[in-house]
């Protein structure tokens, strides 16, 4: 089914999501991922946002994760602090797969969604860790979203925000972090995910139409291409779920 | 002293109903540590907002974790020296929020980052009374590694902690799985806080309908507390149910009867946000010229928030009103 890049990039976020997951998701196209597989593979997942609702209806997108749609026919609505502890929490915490964006990557998953330049004086100043870094530092897994352009897919973060396996295998447990870390990394021209032993990132898979060269030209360091295969593209049921179910203003696609 | 302040607080003083324009006047002085409710586009005290860009109050220290839009319109207008944050934006009307990338990027604006749990944590810590609270988030991170305010800012405000935060061993470890470190991140008690509410009573027991987001920390943390609401209801009606409220009346020092008094963030259960107002605030903002233009019309120009809402119209506001059971404007164009 011919789609937009941007609607792949849906679709196969939807896919990583499993049946009776519970997601963490922020905006935009992550809480379009979580919609969709809801109505696609993951009838029983549950979505829930930083804000404290849990377990939203969504009748209609959400624009952020405070729009009053995210606290319609929820099982409760809280703060911030019961739904990071929720994620922080050593029985809960583990369950949660946490949806990510940021404007830089590193081979490790590590995201920078800060600044670009001097911390002190910068080039470009981005809204900052919101509950990414927590997110990031407490659940099971994570999906992160990424912009497969030069400039994104970096050999050194300007700044470190959100941990993915910081400086490889065992970084995370060094730096005093739980297990857990980045699962996939989904861009509007493939996916990657990580080695098992050396926590590098690999690429996966590449959409239709897309070439690995086009991926690798973007990218500051190299990563190994022996496993990638074709993504298989979205079915006619998936593009539709989006278009007409998800995003009928055609607010995030 | 304190203990005088304490009893006139807890003293049970019937009537804290009074004009936007007093209590502001009365607890926002410049230079003053405040902190507002709300996160992005929803339930920021936007009305309170406005009164303190139109009274051209300076030199703010402004604790956020994710309040969008107020925290942009107080920086964007030149009130803010300080900002302790997590999130600078505002969800797809603002990526990174425009008058705050501006004045980072041109350090007009002293920025502290912490992530959003920490901030919530930090005024909880504040609510609870004790000094700091741990958490095992940021591990590892700049958020621990990077510091934004210089030792010698810290030093001379005396309001602040002299460090953005610390990392110890976990005193209490005995398991290999239990953390080895944590954060520890340091109280906050504002001087003063704003929060918008659905209803509240005219001695300040408040109710807020929907996600409380950490306005009920950021209440009880806080040396002074305004209370705008959208509706002042009987305080026999709060009491029939009371395990809606939130906020009791001792911990008010001022109540603010301000219909849309979030506009144009949502107020959940009476209007959305308004897609319109963000729209052209987002345009505005891209241009130094354009965002004068905006603060002369539909700030400096009227009197008061009812004067925006009368510059704005009925229509608009009908636009925008909730539906129940959803709580918002279902088939709002959002375009």
């Amino acid at each position: 089914m011919d789609c937009s890049l941007r609607e792949m990039m849906a679709v196969a976020a939807a896919r990583e999501i499993h049946d009776h997951d519970i997601v963490f998701c922020g905006t935009g196209i992550s809480m379009l991922a979580a919609m969709a597989a809801k109505h696609i593979n993951a009838p029983n997942s549950v979505i829930f946002f930083e804000t404290g609702a849990i377990d939203s209806l969504l009748e209609e997108i959400p624009l952020a994760v405070a729009d009053p749609r995210v606290m319609y026919g929820t099982v409760l609505n809280g703060g911030l602090a019961d739904s990071f502890a929720t994620m922080q929490n050593r029985f809960t915490g583990p369950e949660v797969v946490g949806i990510l964006g940021a404007a830089q990557i590193d081979k490790y998953g590590n995201l920078n969604s800060t600044a670009i330049g001097d911390y002190q004086k910068p080039g470009v100043r981005f809204s900052g860790s919101g509950g990414a870094c927590d997110v990031a530092s407490f659940v099971g897994r994570t999906i992160i979203f990424m912009q497969q352009v030069k400039g994104r897919f970096v050999s050194r973060l300007d700044y470190l925000t959100s941990p993915g396996y910081l400086n490889g295998e065992g970084g995370r447990e060094r730096a005093g972090l739980r297990p857990g870390g980045p699962d996939v990394v989904i861009t509007n021209k493939g996916m990657f995910r990580f080695n098992a032993d050396t926590k590098e990132m690999y690429l996966t898979g590449y959409y239709n139409g897309v070439t690995i060269e086009e991926i690798l030209e973007t990218m500051e360091f190299s990563v190994d291409t022996s496993r990638v295969s074709e993504v298989p593209c979205a079915t006619a049921n998936e593009v539709r779920i989006l278009r007409e179910i998800c995003d009928p203003q055609g607010l995030i696609l | 002293m304190v203990f005088q302040e304490i009893y006139k607080k807890c003293q049970n003083i019937m009537d804290k109903r009074t004009s936007m324009g007093d209590a502001i006047s009365r607890y926002v002085r410049p230079g003053a540590h405040i902190s507002i409710g709300g996160f992005t586009l929803n339930r920021n005290p936007m009305a309170a907002v406005y009164e303190i860009i139109r009274r051209k109050i300076g030199n703010l220290h402004v604790y956020a974790h994710s309040n969008g839009q107020g925290i942009d319109e107080l920086i964007g207008a030149g009130c803010v020296r300080a900002v302790e944050i997590a999130y600078g934006g505002n969800g797809r009307f603002a990526p990174t929020c425009i008058r705050f990338r501006k004045a980072v990027e041109s350090g007009r604006v002293l920025i502290e980052d912490y992530s959003n749990y920490q901030m919530a944590l930090r005024f909880m810590a504040g609510a609870m009374g004790v000094p700091f609270l741990p958490t095992i988030s940021s591990l590892g991170t700049d958020i621990v590694g990077k510091w934004g305010f210089s030792q010698e800012f810290r030093e001379k405000e005396r309001r602040l902690s002299l460090k953005k935060l610390t990392v110890m061993n976990n005193p209490f470890q005995r398991q290999v799985d239990d953390p080895r470190k944590v954060v520890l991140v340091p109280a906050i008690n504002p001087d003063v806080t704003i929060i918008h509410v659905q209803q509240a009573d005219a001695k300040g027991t408040a109710r807020i309908e929907g996600l409380t987001f950490a306005d009920v920390e950021q209440a009880r943390a806080s040396k002074r507390l305004i209370v705008t609401c959208e509706e002042i209801v009987s305080e026999t009606i709060l009491r029939k149910e009371p395990g809606k409220n939130q906020i009791p009346f001792f911990c008010v020092d001022a109540v603010v009867h301000q219909p849309h008094g979030a506009y144009p963030t949502a107020c959940y259960l009476y209007y959305d946000y308004d897609p319109v107002y963000l729209n052209h605030y987002k345009e505005a903002a891209q241009e130094d010229s354009a965002y004068r233009q905006y603060l002369e019309h539909y700030v400096y120009g009227v009197k008061n928030h009812q004067g925006l809402l009368n510059l704005l119209g009925k229509d608009r506001l009908e636009l925008i009103k909730a539906i129940n059971p959803e709580g918002y404007a279902p088939g709002l164009d959002r375009r």
